[in-house]
């Protein structure tokens, strides 16, 4: 018990001791303290992922939390295989990020600061995985946005991070507005927060309507979308997918750990951690499914014509979210996870890996301005190849087989499924593509930054490319543990192990489909680089022209639909002009300062009048208090 | 035989005219020997009644108000000696720094 | 009147006269003087009223050491101009009302006041077969333990607090 209490507690800990002494005392030695915790919390992961594949499942409650009336929330952990998953992907890739971090943050003002929140992301986003109902799902669920918040705007001196971490925070409160109103509903409905009390009375509420506004609705449909709603903003997908690109202004480990690998596959895991509901509703799920599948294209697309290398792999991390969510919503939820799993990797890898070339640069992350990197930085260079052919899944490398399970899954989905499969695919070969184009604009070709900066060129130190070397094997191997059975037999081991929780996928189709499924997907990849190849090494005016002659959707796609510049004229003006008018305008200086000035000077007009008994003088207190205890001696004797 | 009645009108007379000295005199320290003049007054009355009552509760409260009483003549009169070190009158309808 | 009325009949007069010259008097230096005698008058009440013990208390105290000390800081005070002024204050009516009010309503309570059974141990014949020192030693160390631990808890109090405040300078 104290064991797995330790994993996120390890964290914590390391945050409490950084965030108090780190200031005066610790300063750059706070990451001796970080890694070696967020490492125990690794090592322990493993055990209790041992633990979980010998067959237990644990769930404890550890402290009584709320108790009030029939509602009783306790602090408790259920790890079962799903969270021992999670528990695994978060804790080594935060291993291997704290000790990047150790490199890259290296000399930082806020050097005790970055550690501390780093842990306390940690810390949190274990709580997330590990909780056993949904109130601790929900503060974790927070506490991992706070987080967000803090290391987005980590250099808060630049105006753009600080407006960047508002923005992440303010769109994900839409989000979780739904989340928390799921949540109060669950809690409506079944009475308990606990999932296993909450699954277990699902099939109970099937076919009960919710009457909202006067519409009757499926009350489990109305739960599954609420919930979803946290699960959009969290890991942006369309329409709040604006908050993720923004959050490149933080550094580039944070971009790793959070913006990529753990907090915003938060959704994924929430929406597969409530699987027994989602199920349940086929509107829901399908929802689920086309909010995926456009969000995977949608991104793709604007990744296309992106010039700054991490917003490149922002979007390519909200199209690849995209697919994850069009896993679940076809029911194939551990395949969703299995991408997942390998998506933290390959996605790590590829942030860290511009973070080296960024740190080279001296932060200059515009690729028009790169080129020419590959001798200079050999090892980043092949860790970048590597996990590229993952993310455009090459076959053998850990990105093919789960990508090729979701679109396999996806392909047997029905009539929607059929749909989102080609739209997938497509944005299988964009997602090829760009990510080519991102190698060849960076490490190919000449450089064509600033002259003098090219003989300042050099490979990173050992701390942050040792790193990278262990997260290439995870973006190889990773993939491994789920070969589809067509390839070899019992070879899908990932998907034996999710399934006591996550259940079976249904449906089978032939052999020639899944042969077909995956020569497509082979296809597009091996295209996705021919093209790339063609218009950027080959001939590399080609771009422009290209450009040039579509140059209503070029600036379109450069330009992110204007998606930003709606919102702004939508929601940001409005309440702006609402907030200064009418709220700062009439309500605050007429009514709060009346109140708030009225009261003082009502009271100030009585006390100059009443000050006046107060003389200072003992005598007149004296026979003031004479007067009363003859008063009451007097009571005594003759009136009582 | 003195009946305890008039112990306590004894009593009671001293006491009054403590609390006229109390509330009329100007002199802070006549102010202070008017309430050592009260509470000897109260002395009177308690060791009447022990007496009057065959109880040894009135002697031993005595002890305890003449204790208290000497302490807080002692820290009475060190408050008034500092007092008049920082402001030279010891006249009380002179001191009103509380005033409102 | 017998013998002991007579006498308390001395006392009461001249115990009230010395009080209202006590809080009359002009000079702080004559209205100890007058007090010291009075307290001295307190003394003798108290052995009619068989304490012994608190007589002497009375004197050693309340004469020997408190009266002393007001002595002490009125000589410490330069109080020479305080002689040619005004006494009273000027809400000096209220304060004989006061006073004569307290007087009337306590004299009123007397008739309320009457002694019941049961009596106490302490009757005069006994404390003088035990000694009267004895007697008062016994109740103090055994019922009154406590409360003599505190009051010696308070003279500390008060001793630490009067050098204290006596010491400190104030620019």
């Amino acid at each position: 018990m104290l064991k797995y209490t330790l994993i996120p507690l390890l964290p914590l800990l390391s945050f409490i001791i950084n965030i108090l002494f780190g200031r005066n005392f610790i300063k750059d030695k706070a990451h001796w303290l970080a890694v070696p915790a967020v490492f125990g919390s690794f090592v322990l992961a493993v055990s209790a992922f041992m633990d979980v594949q010998s067959g237990n499942v644990i769930n404890i409650n550890i402290y009584n939390w709320i108790v009030s009336g029939n509602f009783n929330v306790t602090i408790g952990f259920l790890i079962d295989q799903l969270t021992a998953i999670m528990l695994i992907v978060v804790t080594s890739i935060s291993t291997l990020i704290f000790i990047y971090s150790i490199g890259y943050m290296h000399g930082d003002s806020g050097y005790y600061r970055f550690f501390s929140y780093l842990s306390l992301f940690v810390f949190s986003m274990l709580i997330l995985v590990m909780s056993n109902n949904f109130l601790l799902l929900y503060f974790g669920w927070e506490a991992v946005g706070l987080c967000s918040y803090f290391l987005i705007g980590f250099w808060f001196h630049k105006k753009s991070a600080a407006d960047a971490g508002k923005k992440a925070f303010i769109v994900n409160r839409f989000g979780d507005f739904g989340f928390g109103l799921g949540v109060i509903l669950v809690f409506l409905t079944f009475g308990s927060l606990e999932y296993l009390q909450v699954f277990g009375k699902a099939n109970s509420v099937i076919g009960q309507t919710i009457n909202i506004f006067g519409y009757n609705l499926d009350l489990i449909t109305v739960i599954c979308l609420l919930l979803f709603c946290g699960a959009i903003g969290k890991s942006a997908q369309m329409p709040l997918h604006v908050w993720l690109p923004d959050a490149m202004e933080g550094p580039t480990p944070v971009s790793a750990l959070i913006h990529a690998a753990t907090m915003v596959t938060a959704g994924v895991f929430m929406v597969a951690r409530c699987n027994p509901l989602f199920s349940l509703s086929h509107t829901a799920m399908n929802t689920v499914a086309v909010v995926g599948g456009i969000t995977a294209i949608f991104a793709a697309t604007i990744g296309l014509v992106q010039n700054d290398i991490k917003r490149v792999i922002a979007y390519s991390t909200v199209s690849q979210l995209g697919y994850m969510f069009l896993a679940l919503g076809v029911g194939a939820y551990s395949a969703g996870i299995f991408h997942l799993y390998t998506h933290a990797y390959f996605k790590a890898l590829l942030f860290l890996g511009s973070g080296s070339v960024i740190h080279a640069l001296h932060d200059e992350q515009n690729m028009q301005k790169m080129g020419g990197l590959k001798k200079h930085m050999p090892i980043t260079y092949w860790v970048f190849i590597l996990a590229t052919l993952s993310i455009t899944g090459i076959p053998g490398f850990a990105g093919f087989f789960s990508k090729d399970e979701i679109l396999y899954r996806a392909y047997l989905g029905g009539e929607v499924g059929k749909g989102l499969w080609m739209l997938a695919t497509v944005a299988a070969l964009l997602t090829a593509f760009y990510s080519w184009r991102l190698i060849f604009l960076t490490f190919h070709g000449k450089f064509r930054g600033p002259h003098e900066q090219e003989h300042h060129l050099h490979e990173s130190p050992k701390v942050i490319t040792v790193p990278l070397m262990l997260l290439a094997v995870g973006a190889v191997a990773a993939g491994w543990v789920g070969i589809p059975p067509l390839l070899m037999e019992h070879g899908d081991k990932i998907g034996e192990f999710l399934a006591p929780v996550l259940g079976h996928p249904h449906g089978e189709g032939s052999h020639s489909e899944e042969m077909m499924v995956m020569g497509m997907s082979v296809l597009v990849a091996l295209a996705g680089w021919y093209i790339a190849y063609k218009m950027y090494v080959r001939n590399p005016e080609l771009p422009q022209k290209v450009g040039a002659k579509f140059k209503p959707v070029y600036n379109l796609l450069y330009n992110k639909y204007y998606i930003d510049e709606l919102y702004n004229r939508i929601f940001v003006q409005p309440t702006l002009k609402f907030s200064d008018k009418v709220i700062l305008g009439f309500f605050d200086k007429s009514i709060i300062e009346g109140v708030v000035n009225g009261v003082p000077n009502l009271i100030g007009v009585f006390s100059s009048k009443f000050r006046k008994i107060q003389t200072g003088l003992l005598s007149n207190y004296g026979l003031v208090m004479a007067a009363g205890a003859l008063a009451i001696i007097g009571y005594m004797l003759f009136l009582r | 035989m003195v009946p305890l009645s008039w112990y306590i009108i004894l009593s009671a007379l001293t006491f009054s005219i403590g609390v006229f000295g109390f509330l009329a005199r100007r002199n802070l320290i006549i102010v202070f020997l008017s309430i050592e003049l009260m509470l000897n007054s109260v002395n009177i009355s308690l060791i009447a009644f022990s007496h009057y009552l065959q109880s040894m509760r009135g002697q031993m409260l005595v002890f305890f108000i003449i204790t208290v009483a000497a302490a807080e003549a002692a820290i009475g009169l060190a408050i008034l000696i500092a007092f008049y070190k920082n402001n030279p009158t010891i006249k009380v309808d002179e001191i009103n720094l509380l005033k409102g | 009147m017998s013998m002991p009325q007579v006498f308390f009949a001395y006392f009461a007069v001249t115990m009230v006269t010395l009080s209202v010259l006590v809080v009359t008097r002009r000079n702080p230096v004559h209205s100890v003087l007058w007090m010291l005698i009075l307290f001295v008058h307190i003394a003798g009440l108290y052995l009619f009223l068989n304490a012994e013990f608190l007589a002497a208390v009375q004197i050693i105290i309340y004469a020997g050491a408190i009266l002393v000390l007001f002595l002490f800081v009125i000589m410490l005070l330069n109080l020479r101009k305080e002689e040619t002024e005004k006494r009273f204050q000027k809400q000096w009516p209220f304060s004989v009302v006061a006073g004569i009010v307290f007087a009337i309503f306590l004299v009123l309570i007397v008739k309320n006041i009457a002694v019941l059974a049961p009596l106490g141990p302490y009757t005069a014949e006994t404390m003088k077969s035990e000694g009267h020192m004895m007697t008062v030693g016994t109740v103090l160390y055994t019922e009154f333990l406590l409360p003599f631990e505190i009051a010696s808890l308070v003279l500390l109090v008060a001793i630490i607090g009067a050098v204290v405040l006596a010491k400190k300078r104030i620019e």
